[in-house]
């Protein structure tokens, strides 16, 4: 029972961290009908700034967190500026073309930049420390993470229900042209959503980072892709349904590797399998819409 | 959407007659080329020379599914591990797979076996296109960009296949001492093999249906072509041949491991891909010169630069951020790259030499 409830609240806490980076990937798709290959970049950045900044300039933790954000929220803007708008009007092949080139350039950067050597992510001992209830040990982290996830949430839901750029995501991704004549600033609105789900990537990476503390050019790959699986999991541009299929994604894993830990060096491909089946069972996911194919 | 181009008129035979000599010279011309480097003592050029050939085989194998069929599919580099792996457990020698194999022993047939450097690849090639077939089945029946990140996840999945199945692949150690085969006669065949085909193929009734169904599905689908086996077609062919080159990379290399075959070696075939142009089989092949040839020179990036008062360190990569910041600037600013989905024929070449011609003379012929 002990093991098991372990495996409960570390899937709990993996779950909410691919929630939160499938929150960005659905709402980009969302504006601009596009996979952000990218985002797992930008997670692997935020990781790196964290560690440059606690390691190297020896900020305090909050500080660095803080900090990390705010540029990998604007290295998301700066993607979408040079990259993604010029090809707004272009065939959707290529503004997908342009998102892996980000990805591979943002990766080769960080070769060269932070140096290919794996680093570790700095242990802040006041979040990660670990706790005795009962006969369950856990990390401070697995009740963070969660904790933080469902504050991030309801945030995010006011924000898209109740405030005016809200509305305007709503209305870009409802219907981009309609939009554009009812007079919604699009670049602006585009660049918003950039901006909050490159931040929401950033604030998994460092819980990320926390958990799983190595880092290194391609960390973001894998989650990246994953997250990505659990965003059309819940339903590809619905907010609530990449949480759903975060959660989801970070259960099937985790359970199935306790369950049957021969299997444990295939946990990174059960995401693709899981991702085939949805797709071909209900291809718009978990929670999403129905859509007709216009002729 | 893209231009469709109209159906050329049957050109008059004279000019197929001269654009059938000047093939004949350019090949004639390439084969004395080839026939220099393998004399070659320059064990650089001969190195890069090869590579660009290789490298032929892979974009053209990407170029097959994503430019002419409109697929955007991302397995590439799960493919051409698949060759990569038949070629090096059949053909590396006996007794060296015994000295490699340590953890786990190879498994019984394959570890006394060796075939004929041809035969692997070949081989190689049709495991790729039955693994295609099967990953096929469902991801061809998705739209864009799922299908993207369908195909990039079946790539991973064989990788993490390598890296799991110790008796089969030697897991994270990879595997040494594959016999180097690789000679320019066989990179440069198979390269000039596969662009034939590729002309020939791309031309033929069934390389038309895949460039009806790149250019509208629907319309494709009402003009009676069916849209799986034709999907399905493009995928195992282009599978194979992306098997053929990792089969020739591996005999190159000497040395696979499974990271070699990241998503990341699928981004570089891509690059040339689509430098050259999606849909051009000139354009890959130009581009694969140009990308193998710019990557090795800008090698000098990643050792110490002076110029003038600028000292650099060296920084190991420098050339890759150069390139990949190159491949973004490609699709934002001339996304149909090189050729677009035109090609460089005796007779466009001619046009465009005799409409430079005609524009130096002024306006005496107007």
């Amino acid at each position: 029972m002990a093991t098991f409830l372990q495996h409960l609240t570390n899937a709990l806490s993996v779950g909410s961290l691919y929630a939160l980076m499938a929150i960005g990937y659905t709402m980009v798709y969302g504006v601009l009908r596009l996979i952000n290959f990218a985002h797992g970049e930008i997670f692997m950045m935020a990781m790196y700034l964290v560690y440059f900044a606690i390691a190297q300039y020896l900020m305090p933790w909050y500080v660095s967190f803080l900090l990390a954000l705010a540029i990998t929220a604007l290295l998301g803007v700066a993607a979408e500026r040079l990259a993604y708008r010029p090809l707004r009007d272009a065939p959707r092949i290529s503004i997908l073309i342009s998102a892996i080139a980000v990805s591979y350039f943002l990766q080769n950067l960080a070769t060269v930049v932070f140096g290919g050597r794996p680093l570790t992510f700095p242990n802040i001992p006041m979040l990660t420390s670990v706790m005795t209830i009962g006969s369950v040990r856990i990390s401070r982290l697995s009740i963070i993470v969660p904790l933080v996830t469902v504050t991030l949430l309801i945030g995010l839901m006011l924000l898209l229900k109740r405030t005016k750029a809200g509305m305007a995501m709503r209305a870009v991704a409802r219907d981009y042209d309609a939009a554009r004549l009812m007079g919604i600033d699009l670049n602006m609105t585009i660049a918003t959503t950039f901006f909050i789900g490159s931040a929401l990537a950033g604030v998994g990476a460092i819980m990320w980072g926390m958990k799983y503390p190595q880092i290194n050019p391609t960390v973001g790959a894998m989650p990246g892709i994953k997250c990505f699986i659990a965003a059309v999991l819940g339903g590809i541009g619905n907010t609530a349904g990449a949480v759903l299929g975060g959660v989801v994604l970070g259960f099937v894993e985790i359970m199935l590797v306790a369950l049957w830990p021969s299997l444990s060096g295939y946990r990174d491909a059960f995401a693709f399998v899981l991702l085939i089946v949805v797709l071909l069972a209900k291809p718009t996911g978990l929670l999403g819409e129905k859509t007709t194919e216009k002729v | 959407m893209m231009q469709i181009k109209p159906v050329q008129p049957s050109r008059p035979t004279k000019k197929s007659w001269i654009s059938m000599i000047l093939t004949l010279v350019l090949l004639a011309a390439v084969f004395f080329v080839l026939l220099g480097l393998q004399g070659t003592k320059n064990a650089l050029v001969l190195r890069i020379a090869r590579l660009c050939a290789i490298n032929i085989t892979l974009a053209l194998a990407m170029n097959l599914i994503n430019g002419f069929t409109g697929i955007f599919s991302l397995g590439q580099a799960g493919f051409m591990a698949i060759g990569a792996y038949t070629t090096a457990l059949l053909t590396i020698p006996a007794g060296k797979k015994a000295m490699m194999f340590m953890l786990t022993p190879l498994i019984k047939p394959l570890d006394t076996l060796t075939l004929p450097f041809g035969v692997t690849l070949i081989i190689g090639g049709l495991i790729a296109a039955g693994a295609a077939f099967l990953i096929g089945v469902p991801c061809l029946r998705l739209r864009g960009d799922y299908l993207a990140i369908a195909t990039l996840g079946f790539s991973e999945i064989i990788r993490v296949f390598i890296m799991n199945a110790q008796g089969l692949t030697n897991g994270a150690q990879g595997l040494k001492s594959i016999p180097a085969n690789a000679t320019v006669w066989w990179t440069y065949g198979v390269a000039l093999a596969v662009i034939v085909f590729m002309a020939l193929f791309t031309s033929s009734s069934y390389g038309r249906a895949l460039k009806a169904i790149r250019e509208d599905e629907i319309a494709a689908e009402s003009m009676g072509v069916s849209l799986f086996a034709h999907k399905m077609m493009s995928f195992m062919i282009s599978a194979f041949l992306a098997a053929v080159g990792g089969g020739l990379l591996a005999a190159y290399n000497g040395t696979i491991g499974q990271d070699m075959f990241r998503v990341i070696q699928t981004y570089n075939v891509l690059m040339i891909v689509v430098m050259g142009g999606m849909g051009s089989i000139s354009g890959s092949v130009i581009a694969a010169f140009i990308v193998t040839i710019g990557q090795e020179w800008l090698r000098v990036l990643d050792g110490p630069i002076n110029i003038g008062p600028l000292h650099t360190q060296g920084v190991a990569g420098m050339r890759m951020v150069v390139f990949s910041a190159l491949l973004l600037i490609i699709i934002v600013f001339f996304r149909n790259g090189l050729f677009g989905t035109s090609e460089a024929t005796w007779s466009a070449i001619g046009t465009r030499l005799s409409s430079l011609s005609g524009h130096k003379k002024g306006g005496a012929a107007q």
